[in-house]
């Protein structure tokens, strides 16, 4: 390793403080909508296959509102993902300058995915009436390979950054030689590709279900709403016993690569065997305090023996250990526990289905449904959490801290209480024209208003 | 042709199709803020709405080729780059944000008034954008972005040049948007249309002209060297754009209906590359050249093998395109 540089002025604390605190918030924001965009075209094409198929106009009707309303998401999508490359420079310029060289070709492959989705998401959304039903349908499938290719790429880049290999540095520490397959393919590429190409299906099946939930409690009973339930949550159920399969396997190896971050988000104060898995509580120094404990369950789901011996925060270094470890450790029982219970969802829906081929009939199982939306959407947020605050002090693992990437511009604060304005505005009118879509659909059908300053709706009234 | 040149010829390539798609999308913006009140502007904005809605997303990722090329590429410029011009950079992405938010809303959102305040941030941030983008290339130009970045937050934009080229900029695309337009116009038989966007294309052609006048003699003043080797080696270049500009305006002013956007389109790519050209061998000239800034040798062969796979792009994009101009896409879905 070479030595780093030594930057612990007051002003660069505090950029660094601001630029975290801005890229955690803009990416936060994104991520939802990126997971929109991987999987609400599989749910769109699932509705248009139905409604092909079987000649099901109500199919139809919510492949044409999901497109629509995915339109305006993708939009969204597209400048806040922008905002993000931005980002790179802007708040991170020391990072890219080291090792863009070794890591960027990751976006560059992204960025073709993201150029056939545009294209495609284009064809499908505006050709609904001039394109023929299967010439369609067959428009949309690149947007689902090329989602998941974007997701994977993306999330390769991510995974890098927490088990980076496949380059060497030269004496200025400067990367000298690549090996991009070895960057692509990093140990963590296995499992964060698929952990959060998961979370996209479950989020976007979750999201859009709990909206039809929330249509069904209102009493709106037709099969429009039933369909819009029941395709979009047999996504979100379906990937959920994947996930959690997935997940717990992501575990296992974070406690085996990347020891400081799984001390952190399981509380293990002290290295050793027998460790007690803890649900909840507040992580000190002390140990856990508050928290329901089960004695040598965390050795036992590390190493499948109450022997595995798990290395705590006292083997790590004072100054590479993470911060906010509660807030890792809650992260992670949050995501944990909301994954558990979209399990037993799934189960209970299953078991029902199977005996009578109808969802469960009591109101508990919409209001439950409902809340799953938010739910996935919270669990996602844990998910990063864990993954970037429990990567802390290293922006790349093990070779450059965050503090030594940060920009050393002026400003940082006030760009990030613009990009809270700017964001907050974005979300509510996002929310606000979505909510209005949806009524105007129910009371007028999905024909839009036709020229940007004159609405029919004006002119007749 | 080393494979950092190769690298470079690659990001000007996407900052061409940048430049071309993306330019006239702004220049769109520019045509929508100029077209008066909600009644008197209806039509032409609807003829800017038809042709924007379809293809603006996927032009808009030209812009994120061009990033990453050159994170990954030349990684120490975009650092010296983001480092030093980081305000009119951030104002750019912000015009980025307000714009696509401004555009897509509008389509969606009821009631008149609310369409006119989205209406209004798309089109006011259609001219950030380029603008401040002007700004970035004025500057490097310029050769004010030092190799190691960190240079004066405001001193190295806020000149003539970097103000001259940012200008240019708004006023290229809303050239480009013109004549892209005039086409639509005449697609649709939209004869009113045709001359409404005629005209603007020859007013702006009149302006742009200007603004790429003033910026010459800026060029002499702040970016001697660009200078030199514009009028000298990139001459021919700078011929070739004047030609394809003076024939456009010919074409117009004689009201025929001969094809306009291969000349448009010549007219800004010649100036792109005569930039290039005139960079050579430098990505900040004087004092940051290619070979300095270079990333190793297997970035590069990565970066012209996903280039490579690009061809998967370029077919669906003229898919894209294909069925726009056939409309077969609507923008009203």
């Amino acid at each position: 390793m070479f030595p780093l540089d030594p930057l612990p002025l007051a002003a660069s604390a505090s950029n660094l403080l601001a630029a975290r605190e801005q890229m955690a918030f803009t990416l936060g924001f994104h991520i939802v909508l990126s997971c929109l965009g991987v999987a609400l075209p599989a749910a769109i094409l699932v509705a248009n296959y139905i409604g092909l198929k079987k000649g099901d106009e109500a199919a139809i009707e919510l492949a044409k509102r999901w497109s629509k309303a995915m339109a305006l998401t993708f939009a969204v999508g597209a400048v806040t993902g922008t905002v993000l490359s931005f980002e790179f420079g802007l708040l991170w310029p020391h990072f890219m300058d080291r090792f863009g060289a070794a890591f960027g070709v990751a976006f560059a492959i992204e960025g073709i995915f993201f150029f056939i989705e545009a294209i495609f998401l284009a064809i499908y959304i505006y050709g609904w009436k001039r394109l023929s039903g299967w010439a369609h349908f067959w428009s949309g499938v690149p947007m689902v390979i090329t989602g998941i290719g974007g997701a994977f790429s993306v999330v390769a880049a991510n995974s890098w950054m927490n088990q980076p290999q496949g380059f060497s540095l030269d004496g200025a520490g400067q990367v000298a030689d690549v090996e991009p397959l070895k960057v692509l393919l990093n140990p963590a590429t296995a499992y964060e590709v698929p952990h959060m190409i998961l979370a996209a299906y479950m989020v976007t099946g979750f999201l859009v279900a709990s909206i039809y939930a929330v249509g069904m409690l209102k009493g709106r009973r037709d099969r429009l709403h039933r369909l819009g339930l029941l395709i979009p949550l047999t996504i979100g159920l379906v990937a959920t016993p994947i996930q959690l399969y997935v997940g717990d396997t992501a575990a296992r190896s974070v406690a085996d690569d990347q020891p400081a971050k799984f001390a952190a988000m399981e509380c293990i104060q002290e290295s050793g065997t027998h460790q007690t898995e803890y649900l909840g509580g507040i992580c000190t120094a002390d140990g856990v305090k508050g928290a329901i404990g089960i004695p040598d369950l965390d050795s036992f789901l590390v190493g499948f023996s109450a022997d595995t011996h798990v290395t705590g925060l006292n083997d790590i270094p004072e100054d590479e250990r993470p911060p906010a470890n509660t807030l890792l450790h809650l992260a992670f029982d949050t995501m944990v526990g909301i994954g558990s219970g979209l399990l037993a969802l799934g189960i209970w829906t299953a078991v029902v289905w199977w005996k009578r081929r109808d969802i469960p009939r009591t109101p508990w199982f919409l209001r439950i449904v409902a809340v799953t939306g938010a739910a996935s959407v919270l669990a996602l947020w844990c998910g990063w959490i864990v993954t970037e605050v429990g990567r802390q002090p290293w922006i790349v693992n093990g070779y450059m801290r965050t503090s030594e990437a940060v920009t050393d511009a002026d400003g940082i604060w006030f760009s990030f209480g613009l990009v809270l304005a700017l964001y907050a505005a974005l979300g509510t009118i996002a929310v606000l024209v979505l909510r209005s879509m949806s009524r105007r659909w129910r009371e007028q059908g999905t024909e839009d208003v036709q020229s940007p300053y004159a609405p029919q709706r004006e002119e007749t009234a | 042709m080393s494979k950092a040149d190769a690298a470079l010829a690659i990001l000007w390539v996407g900052a061409t199709f940048y430049a071309l798609f993306g330019g006239a999308d702004f220049g769109g913006g520019f045509w929508d803020l100029v077209a008066g009140g909600a009644e008197r502007g209806q039509r032409p904005r609807d003829t800017i709405q038809r042709s924007l809605t379809p293809v603006w997303e996927a032009n808009h990722v030209w812009l994120i080729f061009v990033l990453v090329v050159l994170w990954t590429a030349f990684p120490s410029a975009f650092s010296a780059i983001f480092t030093t011009l980081y305000v009119p950079i951030a104002l750019a992405a912000l015009g980025i944000v307000l714009r696509g938010a401004g555009f897509a809303f509008r389509k969606s959102i009821v009631g008149l008034q609310g369409r006119r305040a989205m209406g209004a941030t798309f089109a006011i941030s259609s001219l950030l954008t380029p603008f401040f983008m002007g700004t970035v290339v004025g500057a490097i130009a310029a050769g004010n972005v030092p190799p190691n970045g960190n240079g004066d937050a405001f001193s190295t934009w806020l000149a003539p040049l970097p103000l001259l080229i940012g200008a240019m900029f708004v006023a290229s695309g809303a050239y480009l948007a013109a004549v892209f337009l005039v086409g639509d116009a005449r697609r649709a038989d939209d004869e009113e249309m045709e001359r409404y966007f005629e005209r603007r294309a020859l007013g702006i052609a009149v302006i742009a002209g200007a603004f790429a006048i003033a910026g010459l003699v800026a060029l002499h003043g702040e970016a001697r060297y660009v200078f030199d080797r514009l009028t000298s080696q990139g001459l021919p270049l700078v011929v070739l754009s004047l030609l394809c500009g003076a024939a456009l305006f010919t074409v117009l002013l004689r009201g025929g209906r001969r094809p306009l956007r291969p000349l448009a389109a010549g007219a800004v790519v010649a100036v792109i590359w005569g930039w290039g050209v005139a960079q050579f061998p430098y990505l900040l000239p004087t004092s940051l050249r290619i070979d300095q800034a270079a990333a190793p040798d297997p970035t590069m062969t990565t970066i012209f093998v996903v280039f490579a796979a690009a061809v998967f792009v370029l077919p669906s994009l003229a898919l894209l395109y294909t069925l726009t101009q056939r409309d077969l896409l609507e923008s009203e879905h």
